[in-house]
């Protein structure tokens, strides 16, 4: 199980497969890489000739003190000139459309696979985790692929255009002054592994610092009060200090590159002044040609850079194909079943006729499960929960009982037994058919940013006003929505945060209302509410029990002593079960929880309400 | 204006460096600018027979190396020079890199703590009112745009200004009428540049915009993937994130098809200025007005010369982001720091306690009382019970205890000091304050336990956790008290978290403690046995309770209840039962229950 969660690894060496993998969402863009590698041909092609014209200009023109024959020689250059224009801007198009399409792509398969994804999935990333994967990472991939393919063809071609063009000119020169070359290089791939080695251990330092504004920032009232002022800054000025030292370090490494390529490249600049000179001297060499030379030496030095940088950069990027590869590649441990897909359809193209009613009855028949292989949290757990029943489950954090309503969801499935849904095993159907059927109600609720209209309707997206309304009176929201400036239209708040706990909560019962569904379950809320609101949820969730086998997380006492069935878990079994009378009468645990709880509750609540 | 002098203030302390900085910008693009005249002279008058074209003095030493004829055979020397111009070059580059970097990143750290410092010292008002996400974008991103401005573009800047002024003083000193041609087109290059920029922020702007929201509409998913999967949403959040991932993808391809247009006339304009110099230069040289050297010079210059300028538009365009970054951060150190008192009085804070007709209210409120004619009296070593609703004013009495808040009028003496006078610092290392809602930060639980003692043993840590009853909930992590809480470690429970802090506050021993109603998430039986803990662990510590919870309060020495932030009812529990008010309700309803509950 565990071994399943765990990513695929890829080897750390360059590795075909996966960019063929990647590559693979580049498909439709074929023919604009073809013509991208075209132009940029053409580009690097351009650049390596103007100084060949430089050269032509001089012997044929300056040398010979002569204007004739200029005018088709200026026509020319325009022409280049003019074709050069139309080559940089096909190539930034095209580069762009390349990039932007690619990243859209590999978002969209991520986001598909992250929405298939199992919950067990959720629970070892974090999702600031999977945020990085999703947007800066593919967006690194499409930067990559695109502008990278640019900058290697264009590097490629002017190298090997300048070095053709050197080579007709004269040969012997050509080889004096390419001995600069492959030191440049070696120089380059050696600086620039270690520059972006050296950003990347930046970056690394500025979440550290992001995280520590973070726990400056909201904890700074406990600060406060525990005087920890000027530790706080003694700690915070250690990672600041760690982050100059690294970022100066950083900027050393590449201010230090620059002039060393530099100077090696003016060392072929030199080469081809003194041998180039004498060869002008001794009149083997044309003005034209030593002068083409010294250009082209100083025009050497952005390829190499360019590629050298490029190669650095593809390092780097290939930790983030490895990563998002990864990613999408993980197959979810709650899959529909072929056969089960062939018969009912799956999340995306349900074949909603052919789902059979659902009762309600659960069965939980010889359940075991863990989250890892060594922690059992269930084991041999059975169950019976009639259609209609409403089952209280009480116990302390860690105990079981979330698992239980998880396991009941279909966000995981036990490791061995089964759950029978009307008396079928549910693997035998989709999971989007116990999913449409279920109402789910969190303790922290979640709302998404939008205005409270679009939140309630997404328990049922088909839904109507006036059911979203019907919905809304239900569970007692109508009135607090309707005393809002904008009604039902009031903007949530991002992550709900212009409501209160209270108003989320009714929202989201609400949402759960709507989609009417035939099991519900509920993580009761501990937070404390104000009076008006709490009874509001009281009756709420009466009004929504009503029919429905539901589950319920209960904290709340009211709640508990209507269910018809309460379950005192503990350490993954049932120590009690039975209804509130049966199990007060037992006088064990759960009587113990009620006496305390009921005492201090009624009187918080009378007190409040006096 | 206002701008550049909070800049000009950032810098202090690091001022030489960018005076070193920029120096070595001039040096190196000086530099930069002699290797085509070594070419030119070489070209002119070792390998042609022009007279040299240079001052008398640099004349005098060239012939010295010998006389055009022997440097003829002789070309390694101007390679020489050439590579002694390039090292040097190389080394100011290097140096305006070491030396920009080493001020940018002063700055940095020097402005990362400032306002570290500041917010810490912001005022508890200040603090219940923020935005976190918008303060830390302020102090990293708004931060990282000023310092890259200050490493990298203020560099780049110096650079172009001194690159203009050198290449211009050379080519007028070299001829002037092909200098008018090779700046013919240069202004129109940098006001292309400068208002393209300016004009595509709207542009650029939009695509920012729909990268947030993709990211928020991710981060939503992410977060409430069980809303999702639980309502079986899974295709209508691959249709909405389509939507917004489209969106990006079709508004940043407009920027990227603008800036294809930016660069495409942009190189054309470049290409066309150097193809000028290059053709007119060539019909000048080929009519003996300048010299085949001087023709060199002047296209390997232009070439120089138009990157800083192109570079130059984006640059003044970008400031105006420089500038608002800048006074986002200054309206946070804008804000008044608590006045810390350090000169204060340090008195022992165990004496009697005496509040004399307090008023308060909030700043942005004046007008609207929280607290009117509080008096009341506390022996050293009672326990005061705090009761009310919710509003009446309980938590605004105990924050004024703690200095968090200043009353507007009256008194409160601690010691017959007034708590005005002493050392705000002093009054929170003696008031134990625990909230309700208590921050732990992302670090091991026995680590949030030792906070606020520096120097406390593993003993002492454990003793406080047995006291707020946490000890044995700890040992139950796998790694006990170095399990990592927060963020990226274990999630404690309410009422573990509220444990955890009480643990925290006990460590030091203070001599008043406060309980701002931070035993709500605990289960009763907990509660008892932290009081129990409590009374036996210091029995002179003066302690307030704020609570809902009846049993938590009969044993109290002193019962204030609050209305409406006025005290209505004072006095120990048998007195305030046998009068009556809300207090004795509170009692008759809590003895009612009690009996109702079946047992």
């Amino acid at each position: 199980m565990s071994t399943m969660l765990k990513e695929q690894e890829y080897a750390n060496k360059f590795d075909w497969k996966l960019w063929r993998q990647i590559l693979r969402y580049a498909k439709p863009f074929r023919k604009q890489l073809f013509l991208l590698g075209i132009v940029m041909v053409a580009v690097a092609g351009v650049d390596a000739a103007f100084p060949y014209l430089t050269k032509v200009a001089i012997d044929e023109f300056v040398v010979p003190r002569n204007t004739e024959g200029l005018l088709p020689f200026i026509l020319l250059y325009v022409g280049l000139v003019l074709l050069q224009g139309f080559n940089v801007w096909s190539l930034i198009t095209l580069a762009g459309k390349v990039e932007m399409g690619l990243t859209y792509r590999i978002r969209r398969a991520g986001f598909r696979r992250l929405q298939e994804l199992s919950l067990d999935y959720y629970d070892t990333k974090a999702v600031g985790w999977l945020l990085t994967r999703m947007t800066s990472d593919t967006m690194r991939l499409g930067e990559v692929i695109s502008w990278g393919l640019v900058d290697i063809v264009w590097g490629f071609t002017m190298m090997t255009a300048v070095m053709v063009v050197m080579f007709s000119l004269n040969w012997q020169l050509a080889l004096v002054t390419f001995s600069v070359l492959p030191v440049l290089f070696a120089v380059s791939i050696f600086f620039q592994t270690r520059i972006l080695a050296a950003f990347r251990h930046v970056r690394r330092i500025n979440s550290r610092i992001t995280g520590a504004f973070n726990e400056g920032i909201s904890g700074a009232k406990t600060t406060k009060l525990l005087n920890r002022e000027r530790k706080n800054l003694e700690e915070f000025s250690e990672t600041t200090e760690n982050m100059r030292h690294s970022s100066v370090r950083a900027a050393i490494l590449s201010s230090l590159y620059m002039p060393i390529a530099l100077t090696l490249g003016m060392g072929g600049t030199a080469l081809a002044v003194w041998r180039g000179g004498s060869g002008v001297i001794g009149g083997t060499i044309s003005y034209g040609v030593l002068v083409a030379f010294i250009a082209y030496t100083i025009q050497f030095f952005e390829p190499v850079r360019e590629l050298a940088r490029i190669f650095a950069e593809l390092q780097s990027a290939h930790a983030s194909a490895e990563r998002v590869m990864s990613m999408i590649d993980t197959e979810p441990t709650v899959k529909d079943r072929e056969d089960v897909v062939a018969q009912y359809g799956d999340s995306f193209f349900p074949k909603k006729d052919t789902w059979p009613a659902i009762g309600g009855q659960i069965t939980f028949d010889h359940v075991w499960f863990a989250y890892n292989p060594e922690e059992p949290v269930l084991e041999d757990f059975n169950l019976q929960v009639r259609a209609g029943e409403t089952i209280a489950l009480v116990g302390e954090t860690g105990s079981g009982k979330s698992t239980i309503i998880n396991l009941a969801c279909r966000f995981y499935e036990p490791t061995q037994g089964r759950i029978l849904i009307d008396g079928v095993d549910y693997k035998e159907r989709p999971q989007a058919w116990l999913h449409s059927n279920l109402g789910y109600v969190l303790q922290s609720p979640h709302l998404f940013s939008g205005n409270i209209r679009d939140n309630i309707r997404y328990g049922k997206l088909d839904a109507d006003d006036e059911s979203i309304q019907a919905a809304a009176k239900l569970v007692n929201a109508h009135d607090f929505i309707s005393k809002m400036p904008k009604g039902y239209d009031s903007p949530v708040g991002e992550g709900g945060n212009l409501l209160s706990t209270g108003q989320k909560q009714l929202v989201s019962f609400a949402r759960a209302v709507l989609a009417d569904p035939r099991i519900f379950v509920l993580d009761e809320a501990t937070s404390s509410i104000d009076t008006e609101t709490e009874q509001l949820i009281q009756n709420a969730i009466q009004n929504v029990l009503e029919g429905r086998t539901s589950f319920i997380v209960a904290h709340r006492l009211s709640t508990i002593r209507k269910a018809d069935r309460i379950l005192v878990i503990r350490q993954g079994r049932v120590r009690e079960e039975g209804s509130h009378d049966e199990l007060m009468a037992l006088k064990g645990y759960y009587y113990r929880l009620y006496t305390n709880q009921f005492i201090e509750e009624e009187t918080a609540r009378r007190v409040a309400s006096l | 204006m206002k701008h550049i002098n909070a800049i000009w203030t950032y810098m202090k302390g690091n001022r030489m460096l960018y005076l070193g900085a920029i120096i070595s910008v001039g040096l190196a693009a000086l530099f930069t600018l002699m290797g085509p005249l070594v070419i030119r002279l070489t070209i002119d008058s070792i390998i042609g027979s022009e007279p040299m074209d240079v001052p008398v003095w640099l004349e005098n030493i060239i012939l010295r190396l010998g006389s055009p004829e022997q440097l003829r055979s002789q070309l390694w020397i101007p390679g020489i020079a050439l590579m002694v111009l390039a090292v040097l070059r190389g080394l100011f580059l290097f140096l305006r890199g070491k030396l920009a970097a080493q001020a940018a990143e002063a700055m940095a750290k020097r402005l990362r703590e400032r306002l570290y410092d500041h917010l810490q010292h912001l005022s508890y008002a200040y603090h219940t009112q923020i935005e976190t996400g918008d303060l830390i974008q302020r102090c990293t991103s708004d931060l990282e745009n000023l310092r890259r401005f200050l490493a990298m573009q203020f560099v780049e800047v110096g650079n172009a200004i001194f690159m203009i002024s050198f290449v211009l003083a050379i080519m007028l000193r070299l001829h002037v009428p092909m200098t008018m041609i090779a700046m013919a087109v240069v202004p129109i290059i940098f006001f292309f540049a400068f208002f393209f920029f300016l004009k595509i922020r709207d542009a650029f702007r939009a695509s920012d915009e729909a990268e947030a929201s993709m990211s928020t509409m991710l981060q939503e998913n992410l977060t409430g993937v069980r809303v999702v999967r639980a309502f079986a949403n899974e295709p209508y959040e691959v249709e909405k994130f389509e939507k917004v991932n489209s969106h990006y993808r079709d508004v940043t391809y407009r920027l990227i098809k603008l800036n294809a247009v930016y660069w495409s006339l942009s190189d054309l304009l470049c290409l066309f200025q150097i193809g000028l110099v290059l053709i007119i230069g060539v019909i000048w040289t080929a009519n003996g007005v300048i010299t085949l050297g001087t023709l060199v010079v002047f296209t390997t210059y232009e070439g120089m010369l138009l990157w800083p300028v192109r570079h130059l538009g984006r640059i003044l365009t970008d400031m105006g982001k420089t500038f608002v970054a800048v006074e986002r951060m200054e309206e946070i150190l804008a804000e008044p720091r608590e006045v810390m008192e350090e000169r204060g009085d340090k008195p022992a804070m165990d004496g009697p306690i005496a509040f004399r007709g307090v008023h308060f209210s909030y700043d942005d409120a004046p007008t609207v009382p929280v607290l009117e004619d509080i008096s009341f009296d506390v022996e050293p070593g009672e326990t005061v019970a705090v009761l009310g609703h919710t509003g009446s004013g309980k938590s605004s009495l105990v924050h004024l205890l703690a200095r968090l808040y200043e009353y507007n009028a009256g008194s409160i003496t601690i010691g017959d000091r007034e708590l005005k006078t002493i050392d705000r610092s002093w009054v929170r290392q003696n008031v134990g304050l625990v909230m309700q809602e208590p921050f732990l930060f992302a670090r091991s639980i026995g680590e949030n336990i030792a906070l606020a003692k520096a120097n406390a043993t593993k003993e002492e840590v454990e003793a406080a956790a047995k006291a707020a009853a946490v000890h044995n909930v700890i040992l139950e992590f796998d790694k006990g008290y170095e399990t990592i809480v927060g963020e990226r470690g274990v999630s404690l429970s309410g009422g573990q978290r509220q444990r955890v802090a009480i643990a925290r506050t006990l460590l030091s021993n203070h001599p008043i403690l406060v309980f701002d109603d931070s035993l709500s998430a605990v289960d009763t039986e907990t509660d008892a046995a932290i009081r129990h803990a409590l009374s036996h662990r210091a029995k002179d510590r003066t302690t307030f309770i704020i609570t809902h919870r009846i049993a938590s309060i009969l044993d109290a020495d002193r019962i204030l209840v609050l209305e409406h932030g006025r005290i209505v009812q004072q006095g120990t529990h048998d007195e305030l039962v046998n009068q009556p008010g809300l207090y004795r309700r509170t009692w008759e309803i809590q003895s009612a229950v009690k009996e109702d509950t079946p047992a």
